[in-house]
């Protein structure tokens, strides 16, 4: 019964078409066989076109997919660096079981993670955490240096966000909020310009983007809240370099 | 109806009918994504890939698409080409992937697209689908790209991310925020209906100024 009104439906999607195409002739009517068509056909036709489809994807995503990675992994190692103050190398350490390691037993997919960075001479730098908590417009994501011997902050890079261009987008772009996080004590006090009292722990928030300045001020302040710990435990107790005898 | 040339096949997508400027279509990512010439750009690009992918595909498959399921198939066609794209824009420029975020995906729905292939890709030669898909997505291309420089410039006092009014100038933030999208496509539709109305008197001094659905069939 459908197959008896189609073909009109074919009919007048022609004349609509002619009317935003005018070169178009709607007497050419619809397109393909005929109003003859099973649903067998229809159905196959589709079938066969989604596995040619999904194929294509298939190819395109073998070849880009490695590249992504590749990128990725280069963003996060720049970034790595910046918060770290430039470390000669970075390593990856686990969280499991509520303790960092270097060399988890389970799958390390799933496991929170953070980088330690380690200088020329083989002493770790510094930790870097990434974070990501909601801003004014989306979620922001940030990366940030940890040294647990002092408890403070070494370093602040916005990784993503979609703050308002002009306001919020100040938080990446602003050099002296940015560079407000290097050596600032934990936990971060956010003040407003004007208005610091000098403490160790305060940086000052941008005008017109308060709400992103605290926010990115919270996103490392709940990190470390939640982590903090389990960094300062693993720094402890963490393998010490050749002919180094703690620090 | 005349039948067309070549040439007008192509053309008729740049100028008389402009996807955004005259047909209004794809509206969406013409708003969202063109606060800078660069992401502009990218998804002009993008779009002119699918629409000539697509068309090319639908003209040359239009014999085997049963009209039942035609426009199932023709958004399959899209949506396999949006994927491409999408995956090589993150792998090759993946700055600008990151910018345009979902506007990328949502190529899948611009009206524009499946419109030139339930229009005319599904019924000429893939010779003609060609040149109409590139004609259509260089209009579309082209109008992004004017959106894009306007708002760069006043919003961000660049074109491309090179400085052009030095340090003093005191950038208008609104041009790159989403009411600078409404404003620009605004005054631009409004230079293109005042310059089409006075053309039109010239030639017909007494024609009844209704503008643009007008315009389109007598350009045909």
């Amino acid at each position: 019964m459908s197959e008896r009104k189609l073909p009109m439906a074919g009919t007048s999607d022609g004349a609509g078409a002619g009317a935003v195409e005018p070169a178009g002739t709607a007497s050419s009517g619809g397109v393909g066989s005929g109003s003859d068509a099973s649903s067998v056909r229809l159905v196959g036709t589709l079938a066969v076109a989604g596995a040619l489809a999904g194929l294509a994807i298939v190819l395109v995503f073998q070849w880009a997919q490695p590249r992504i990675e590749i990128y990725q992994a280069k963003v996060l190692a720049e970034a790595v660096t910046e918060v770290l103050g430039g470390p000669e190398r970075y390593e990856t350490i686990f969280l499991e079981d509520g303790a960092f390691t270097a060399a988890p037993r389970g799958d390390t997919a799933s496991m929170d993670r953070v980088y330690v960075g380690y200088g020329a001479d083989g002493g770790a730098v510094g930790i870097a955490v990434a974070a990501a908590e909601p801003g004014f417009q989306d979620v922001i994501r940030v990366l940030f240096g940890y040294d647990p011997a002092t408890g403070n902050v070494l370093g602040m890079k916005v990784l993503e966000s979609k703050e308002t261009p002009g306001l919020g987008d100040k938080i990446e772009k602003d050099s002296v909020f940015v560079a407000a996080f290097s050596g600032v004590a934990s936990p971060i006090v956010g003040v407003k310009k004007g208005q610091g009292s000098g403490l160790d722990a305060e940086v000052v928030m941008i005008t017109g983007a308060t709400i992103s300045s605290r926010a990115v001020i919270d996103i490392i302040n709940h990190r470390l809240e939640a982590i903090g710990e389990a960094m300062t435990a693993y720094w402890a107790s963490r393998p010490l370099p050749e002919g180094e005898e703690g620090s | 109806m005349k039948a067309t040339t070549p040439r007008q096949d192509l053309v008729r997508g740049i100028w008389k009918e402009n996807p955004v400027l005259i047909q209004l279509l794809g509206l969406c990512p013409a708003l969202a994504v063109t606060n800078s010439v660069e992401n502009s750009l990218a998804m002009g690009l993008a779009t002119f890939f699918v629409l000539l992918g697509s068309s090319v595909l639908v003209s040359l498959l239009k014999k085997w698409i049963p009209k039942e399921v035609r426009i199932s198939a023709y958004i399959l066609i899209i949506a396999t080409f949006v994927t491409i794209a999408d995956l090589v824009l993150n792998a090759v420029v993946p700055e600008i992937h990151k910018a345009l975020g979902a506007f990328i995906a949502l190529i899948v729905v611009n009206c524009m697209i499946l419109g030139r292939q339930e229009a005319f890709a599904s019924k000429y030669p893939v010779g003609r689908a060609v040149l109409d898909a590139a004609g259509t997505g260089a209009g579309f291309l082209i109008a992004l790209v004017i959106m894009g420089s306007v708002r760069e410039l006043l919003g961000n006092g660049s074109f491309l991310g090179v400085p052009v009014f030095g340090p003093d100038f005191e950038p208008w933030i609104i041009m790159i925020l989403p009411p600078g999208g409404f404003f620009t496509l605004g005054f631009i539709l409004l230079g293109f209906g005042w310059w089409k109305e006075r053309k039109a008197q010239q030639v017909r001094p007494r024609r009844w100024p209704h503008g643009v659905t007008t315009e389109v069939e007598e350009a045909a």
